[in-house]
């Protein structure tokens, strides 16, 4: 069986799902739960300085819903934990004790100043915690307040804070960088200038719900107004998983440390994190839907996965998609492929010849001999994959292959084999000399 | 008074067994399980269940609408099309119309549940459908249809007719309007008065007067219509039952499904509506499954449907069987009835000949057999009577018209049942409704 244990910074845990630094690690009570749920580790929601930030006693959460109400995003205008100090240390510390073989993050936000910093770390070292994640990310609230994500957003503080943690704590040091920027790779940059260890990425994404529309107000609101919150779950995985990508092929941090956080909501969801370079994920929307219990469901499909591949260890599959994310002036404008639909499973829809019909390239056809038939036409299909994505059926539109020197019934001509992308094209202005 | 008791007695049932029998057949979605059906449905492109539907409803839209929390537009879309797609949304065969099309089918064998969702957009609607009227009529035109029978075709016609600013007067011979739906339908797929509410959302429109008690041949000829009128619409619907092909004896206990199906639709309450203790319901189609299993809902203590021929050829839809055994009526195939059975003046029972088909034709074995009942209902069918329309001319029995519905008489329509060549759908009859208003517009309004 496969080994999933992990070793991240040198921090084990028996797997390599941690909760994110959210609401279901703000408590001793609740950690507790998800360590005996079978959680590899916590990052426990974020401290900062006494007195304690105060909540707002109404809504806190809202969720983007399918019609079968299954959460695709969940949104949060929760602030970092609003209980003394502490309590919260005293707690880690005795769960720390008493979880010896899970890992135990603390996640720290205190105002941008040496002094700050320099007076937390200790206290925390003294838990006998893991590691730190510093909370560059949360976009909501504290962010007004010169914390969160408007550090994360100027890579300058991301490296001075990063270079005081190292300074004054001997915890490995995780930064966790906000998406609400344009490229991730400067703050990620910026952190391992600092001598952070790892990233954790992405936080929460700017966001409002929606508006009630009998009474014209956002959604969520407290007492009528609404100030946008941090948003998660399976919608921002796509972009998360992007960010990590260029986090991991960037020559300037390739090798950083990353944990992967956004979205994770099955062990496929995770295993393509760890593809894409993630030591660990972070989890919390899904917990915060199905409950703790989740985890198990998460190790035992990871598990049974790197089997059947014949993955050993976590590691044996680290990046192993890396190399593929390119440019897209890297990609081989000579390959060629085609829809092609299995007449045996198509239930006649028609969702693709519609969709191709009024949005793309005109290439299914919709009858064949006067009767209801969905077919590509190869001389106008351009390989798009619209149809493939659009498609009810399971496998029943896939793409097929031109092979070198098959004609493309589009162009008319032999599909070469030879690589040739944008930089060398003729009709490229800027295309370099040759392509050797 | 119970199950037990011999004879034909109303009664048999405790009030709440009543209560409980004669609510809604098929309960309503709520909003939740709507959202999710509608939700299946794949938004298909030409999509097979339109093309299904004899109206032409155009069903991934007003799915689409529901699951975009629409049902005003949902209902829209239906009622555009179908007037009557609140009634169909209930008593279509849909098993053997859209949802048989549905592409669902292909990789589920599970359609979309179209006709629960018609009935969830158009019950919104009609819990209020006065809020905002969906439709308005066109600018008088000056022109006066009659319209003759009120079932669906005839409503269909009228509301199509009354839209376009034609003055409708609609005869109705019964003292209610609806026709079939509101005399011929099982009680449970119509509770709460549906279709009378329907009748009367369709008479908003303004511009339709109804007269009840007037039938054509009796009050009123169709040579004084076609004099009066600009255009005559028939919708006049069948008014006679099919003999069995056997002595019928004068005898108490033997009557038609159809009389029995319509005293139950206009008693006060099932509980004063009589039933026999064995039951013998003679045909196949959805008048005999209606009558036979409204008898077990009554108290009957055993039920059977016989039909000459096998499951397969009834035309009550394997559906509508299912329904039937589901509600412990047993169905009796191959017996083709050759005697009425009476004893003092009332039924016993009917013998019957054991039939197989060979070569094609249905042949007696020359078996013989008895089933015993205090009530026997004919449901062998309905047919057209032509003595009030001697000028129209027939196919068939029924009248012939063209693809819009035009008959022999260029100023007289005709539509449902009594048009020759439907499957005697309601949806159908409010199709023909429907496109012989807009033959008849063309035709007023032209030059």
């Amino acid at each position: 069986m496969a080994d999933i244990s992990s070793n991240f910074l040198g921090i084990k845990s028996p797997n390599p799902f941690w909760l994110a630094s959210a609401p279901p690690t703000d408590k001793e009570v609740n950690v507790v739960r998800a360590f005996e749920a079978g959680w590899g580790g916590v990052v426990w929601k974020t401290l900062g300085e006494d007195p304690p930030v105060v909540n707002v006693s109404g809504p806190r959460y809202s969720t983007l819903m399918s019609q079968d109400r299954r959460v695709i995003g969940l949104n949060n205008i929760e602030l970092i934990t609003d209980r003394p100090l502490r309590t919260n240390l005293e707690e880690i510390a005795r769960v720390k004790r008493a979880w010896p073989d899970r890992a135990m993050i603390v996640s720290l936000m205190v105002p941008c100043t040496e002094q700050s910093w320099k007076a937390i770390l200790p206290m925390v070292e003294d838990t006998g915690a893991d590691g730190i994640e510093l909370n560059f990310g949360c976009p909501h609230g504290m962010s007004e307040r010169g914390m969160g994500s408007a550090v994360g957003q100027v890579p300058e503080y991301i490296q001075m804070v990063t270079a005081w943690c190292k300074q004054y704590s001997r915890l490995p040091v995780i930064v966790k960088l906000t998406p609400n920027i344009t490229d991730v790779r400067q703050p990620a940059r910026a952190a391992k200038a600092g001598g952070a260890d790892a990233v954790s990425l992405i936080n929460t994404i700017n966001s409002i719900m929606g508006v009630d529309l009998d009474r014209m107000v956002m959604h969520p609101s407290t007492d009528g107004w609404g100030s946008h919150g941090g948003y998660c779950g399976p919608a921002v995985k796509p972009i998360a998983q992007n960010m990590v990508a260029e986090i991991a092929r960037d020559p300037q941090t390739a090798g950083l440390p990353i944990s992967g956080i956004g979205g994770v909501t099955t062990w496929r969801d995770a295993a393509e994190y760890i593809a894409l370079g993630c030591g660990t994920v972070q989890v919390c929307t899904a917990a915060m839907v199905y409950g703790f219990k989740i985890v198990q469901d998460l190790c035992n499909g990871l598990s049974n996965y790197m089997d059947e591949k014949g993955y050993a260890t976590i590691d044996a599959m680290r990046g192993l998609a890396v190399p593929t994310v390119k440019n897209w002036n890297q990609l081989n404008l000579n390959y060629v492929e085609k829809a092609l639909i299995n007449q045996d499973s198509c239930i006649q829809c028609g969702r693709c010849h519609i969709v191709c019909e009024d949005t793309s390239h005109q290439a299914i056809f919709a009858t064949k001999d006067g009767q209801r038939h969905f077919e590509v036409n190869e001389a106008e299909c351009v390989g798009c994959n619209l149809c493939v994505s659009i498609c009810p059926v399971p496998d029943t539109i896939t793409m097929r292959r031109v092979m070198p020197g098959e004609i493309d019934a589009r162009t008319g001509l032999p599909v070469s084999a030879e690589y040739a992308n944008w930089t060398t094209h003729p009709n490229n202005p800027m295309r370099a000399a040759s392509s050797a | 008074m119970d199950i037990h008791t011999p004879g034909i007695a109303a009664g048999r049932l405790a009030v709440a067994d009543y209560a409980q029998n004669f609510s809604d057949a098929h309960p309503p979605l709520n909003r939740t399980q709507a959202l999710i059906e509608a939700e299946r449905c794949y938004y298909c492109y030409d999509a097979p269940c339109t093309t299904a539907c004899p109206t032409g409803i155009d069903i991934p839209t007003f799915i689409q609408r529901i699951a975009q929390d629409n049902t005003r537009g949902a209902a829209q879309t239906i009622l555009e099309a179908n007037p009557l797609g609140g009634m169909c949304a209930r008593v279509c065969p849909t098993e053997m119309l859209c949802e048989q099309g549905c592409v669902r089918h292909s990789n589920e064998s599970k359609p979309v549940e179209i006709g629960l969702l018609q009935r969830y957009a158009t019950d919104a609607f009609f819990a209020k459908p006065d809020a905002q009227p969906l439709f308005t009529r066109a600018p008088a035109t000056g022109k006066k249809v009659a319209v003759v029978g009120a079932g669906p075709a005839g409503l269909a016609a009228a509301h199509g007719l009354a839209r376009r600013g034609h003055e409708v007067v609609l005869l109705e011979a019964r003292p209610k309007l609806g026709g079939l739906n509101e005399y011929g339908l099982a009680s449970y797929k119509t509770t709460d008065d549906f279709a009378q509410r329907e009748v009367q959302w369709l008479l908003s429109i303004g511009g339709i007067t109804a007269k009840t008690g007037m039938q054509l041949g009796r009050d009123i000829t169709l040579n004084q219509l076609t004099a009066e009128y600009d255009a005559v619409f028939l919708g006049l619907g069948l008014g006679g039952v099919n003999a069995l092909g056997v002595a019928e004896p004068q005898c108490e206990g033997l009557r038609s499904a159809v009389d029995f199906i319509a005293e139950l639709r206009q008693a006060p309450s099932p509980a004063k509506v009589p039933v026999g203790r064995r039951v013998l319901v003679i045909g196949g189609g959805m008048t005999a499954v209606d009558a036979a299993v409204q008898s077990r809902k009554l108290g009957a203590r055993e039920v059977t449907i016989a039909y000459r021929r096998g499951l397969e050829a009834m035309s009550a839809s394997p559906y509508e069987q299912d329904w039937a055994q589901k509600n412990g009526v047993s169905l009796r195939t191959w017996a083709a009835p050759r005697q009425i059975l009476a004893e003092g003046g009332r039924v016993t029972g009917v013998e019957f000949a054991v039939t197989r088909e060979q070569d094609g034709q249905l042949v007696e074995t020359g078996e013989r057999f008895e089933i015993e009942a205090d009530l026997v209902l004919k449901a062998i069918g309905q047919s057209f009577i032509a003595k009030p329309v001697p000028e129209i001319a027939l196919k068939n029995g029924r009248i012939a018209t063209d693809e819009a519905g035009r008959s022999s008489h260029p100023k007289v329509w005709a539509g449902g049942d009594c048009r020759f060549g439907g499957r005697d759908l309601t949806v159908e009859a409010v199709e023909h409704g429907k496109q012989a208003a807009l033959s008849i517009d063309a035709f007023l309004t032209k030059g």
